[in-house]
């Protein structure tokens, strides 16, 4: 017996110090806890449970080309501002990869985006709720010279379960300059894609389209600081399933995206368009809402970081919208008059966003409509926003960031609300963010925060009014911080909604871990992170998070 | 009874050997601003040290610590030979705006793309700032969430503390 030990103890040493790689293994962890009290001023409801949590442990394990990893998630309950459906605990997201000789093969869980996503993206954006990862087995291949391939073949997630439809997609992209060896200056890169979802028809009345086919193909040319990309997407006739004749729209859909860059040193510019008529793409064409959208269209403006900013935040509409973006970096040399001694940086955006003409593509027994291709003037504008960033360092102590800006937003329409109820709210917004460092390490930073708004005087109800905000932080590097910020609705023509939404956050870091308690009011409201928006209820209370990876 | 503790002992010290080795780069592809896929443990700087930084252009904290960093890249450079890898996690509502931002604010570090956050998923990543510092090796000696004013010196120490 003693001997077996001992022999089994030398070949594990052996394999240990000799075989070396046994792997890695790595992972990353979030905790997220509130509390709810109840406040009747902001509609803000206590929760039963006293205590939500949503949490994740992400485990990665990695040997040579090998990769396998999983994800708990608990939702104990999910907090307020999630779906109901995130219930309980779970491992949803579990998979398998190893490549080969420029073949990758992974089995489980997986996502991937064709092009720039107007067909197919599956991502996971965990503030939002968002997350449509696939299960089943993905292929990616290099074939020599610039070509790629990628195929799969898979379900999509919802909450701690799979949607109906079953996808199928395929994506080439072929980098010309290299397959074909060419010397010119110009890169050209060309990608097409084509994805498939199949469903079994239910519906009694109608012929619905079992499968149902999307396909894009794209364009990427670069030279020297230019880079133009454009990508058109077509998607066959997809009706909702409803017996009601009016609802059955068998128009098919289409989307382009275009955008022309050109930078140098100390400049920068972009301009964009993109168009998209009857573009969601379901993962069951029985339901709605986020969690069952399969394709990505971007929103069409700049995502913006300041509260107040991002009060009036745009939303795109897949289902049909035009929009115009233009951005212009500039940074004006240091030793000028305006540039002061460290240069003075500008962003300047604009964006502009309305509906089709006369509403997107529809087709039925009843109806046939096709938008024009191209129209502005007279079609009902959905966002706008015009604005300025400065950013400045001023000396060794100070920097400011200065921004103003005009939005448009056309409230009836982006929430659902009756046309005529708020109508189109115009704010002009201005924002400043100073900081100023008190010595090695210790660094203060205020932030004041004013918002005008501008309501028409036919909407029958009235909007919140104007708004400022105030908030200062206190840092002390490398571990901790203290803020403390107000929001105060003081322009609310309802005295009793004059309300100062207070919130107090303390974090400590330290390296790879993240500790931060929180306590305050929120106000209801369109939440936006990373270019996707979710409405978030108005919550009263104490918050604790964690992060932290390994 | 004793050789057993002693084998016990020895097969610890090989799992904790096995498992104490550092932390290396997964293997996962990502653009470059014109157009190339890069695979990120090509990364390589002459055995020096090397940072990678994940942020994107609507990352106030993010923007901050690499304009900070860019002030003083150069001191760093001459005195450490470290090179900044600044990874963008826009997706393609922002993507475009990642050059322009880049070239107009005089960067000189090397930006990829990671446009559907394979790498940051890959690297534990789940709120941009995340800091990394690479060995000469190209291991990950040491990760920093968040950017609070004045973290760029502790980075620096730990950098330095790579020459010693």
């Amino acid at each position: 017996m003693k001997k077996n030990v001992i022999i089994l103890g030398l070949l594990f040493s052996y394999l240990f110090t000799n075989g070396q790689d046994l792997g890695e293994i790595h992972g990353d962890f979030n905790l997220n806890l509130q509390s709810y009290l109840e406040d009747a001023s902001i509609n803000a409801v206590a929760a039963d449970e006293v205590i939500r949590n949503n949490s994740y442990l992400n485990i990665l394990f990695t040997r040579n080309n090998f990769t396998a990893g999983v994800r708990y998630e608990s939702y104990l309950n999910a907090l307020l501002d999630y779906d109901d459906d995130f219930k309980g605990n779970g491992i949803p997201y579990r998979f398998a990869t190893y490549s080969t000789s420029g073949l990758e093969i992974t089995a489980g869980n997986f996502y991937e985006q064709f092009g720039s996503g107007l067909i197919f993206r599956s991502y996971e954006e965990k503030g939002l709720g968002i997350d449509n990862a696939m299960d089943g087995i993905r292929l990616k291949y290099k074939i020599g010279n610039g070509i790629n391939l990628k195929t799969f073949i898979a379900k999509s997630r919802t909450y701690f379960t799979y949607a109906d439809g079953i996808f199928r997609g395929i994506d080439a992209e072929i980098d010309l300059n290299q397959a074909m060896n060419l010397t010119s200056k110009t890169k050209y890169i060309l990608g097409g894609s084509f994805v498939s979802r199949y469903q079994q028809r239910s519906n009694p009345l109608f012929e619905l389209p079992q499968n149902v086919g999307l396909y894009a193909g794209r364009l990427n040319l670069i030279n020297g600081g230019w880079n133009y990309f454009g990508e058109y997407a077509y998607k066959i006739n997809d009706p909702l399933n409803s017996i009601q004749q009016e609802n059955v729209n068998y128009a098919s859909g289409s989307a382009f995206t275009s955008s022309l860059t050109y930078s140098k040193k100390g400049f920068g510019i972009t301009a964009e368009i993109h168009r998209a008529d009857n573009m969601l793409l379901l993962s069951d064409r029985d339901r709605i809402g986020k969690a069952y959208i399969l394709n990505y269209i971007p929103t069409l403006s700049k995502p913006h970081a300041y509260s107040l900013l991002a009060l009036y935040p745009c939303a795109t509409q897949a289902m049909g919208e035009l929009g115009f973006q233009l951005d212009i970096f500039y940074k004006i040399n240091k030793g000028t008059l305006l540039g002061g001694r460290y240069g003075t940086k500008l962003n300047f955006n604009v964006s502009r966003i309305n509906g089709l003409n006369s509403g997107n593509s529809f087709l039925n027994d009843n109806q046939d409509h096709t938008p024009i291709l191209i129209s502005v003037i007279d079609e009902e504008l959905y966002y706008s926003d015009i604005n300025l960033e400065i950013n400045k360092k001023l000396n060794k102590k100070v920097r400011y960031n200065l921004v103003v800006a005009n939005q448009t937003y056309n409230k009836d329409f982006l929430e659902g609300k009756t046309p005529g109820e708020y109508g189109v709210i115009n704010s002009t917004i201005g924002v400043l963010d100073i900081s100023y460092k008190i010595k090695k390490g210790h660094s203060i930073r205020m932030e004041l925060q004013t918002l005008m708004a501008k309501q028409l005087e036919t909407a029958s109800k009235k909007e919140e009014g104007d708004w400022v905000m105030g908030l200062a932080e206190y840092t002390i590097s490398p571990n901790w911080f203290f803020a403390v910020q107000d929001m105060y609705n003081y322009g609310n023509e309802d005295v009793s909604k004059q309300l100062h939404y207070i919130n107090l956050n303390v974090g400590f870091i330290k390296g790879a871990n993240r500790f931060e308690i929180g306590y305050g009011k929120k106000r209801e409201g369109i939440f936006c992170v990373g270019g996707v928006c979710k409405l978030v209820p108005s919550s009263n209370g104490l918050n604790f998070n964690i992060t932290s990876s390994f | 009874m004793k050789k057993i503790l002693f084998i016990v002992l020895a097969l610890s010290i090989n799992i904790s050997f096995i498992y104490s080795q550092e932390r290396s780069l997964p293997n996962i592809e990502v653009k470059t601003l014109d157009g190339n896929s890069f695979n990120i443990q090509e990364l390589e700087n002459n055995n020096n040290p090397i940072v990678i930084s994940f942020w994107a252009t609507w990352c106030k904290p993010c923007k901050k610590e690499l304009n900070n960093i860019a002030e003083v890249y150069e001191e760093w450079q001459e005195e450490t030979g470290v090179k900044i890898i600044a990874i963008s996690i826009d997706d393609t509502r922002s993507m475009s705006k990642v050059a322009p931002y880049v070239n107009s604010s005089d960067w000189e570090y090397e930006v990829y793309l990671d446009s559907n956050s394979d790498l940051k998923r890959a690297m534990g990543v789940s709120t941009v700032p995340h800091t990394f510092l690479l060995n000469g090796k190209g291991n990950i000696v040491w990760d920093h969430r968040g950017y609070i004013d004045g973290d760029e010196d502790e980075l620096y120490e730990k950098i330095e503390e790579l020459g010693k």
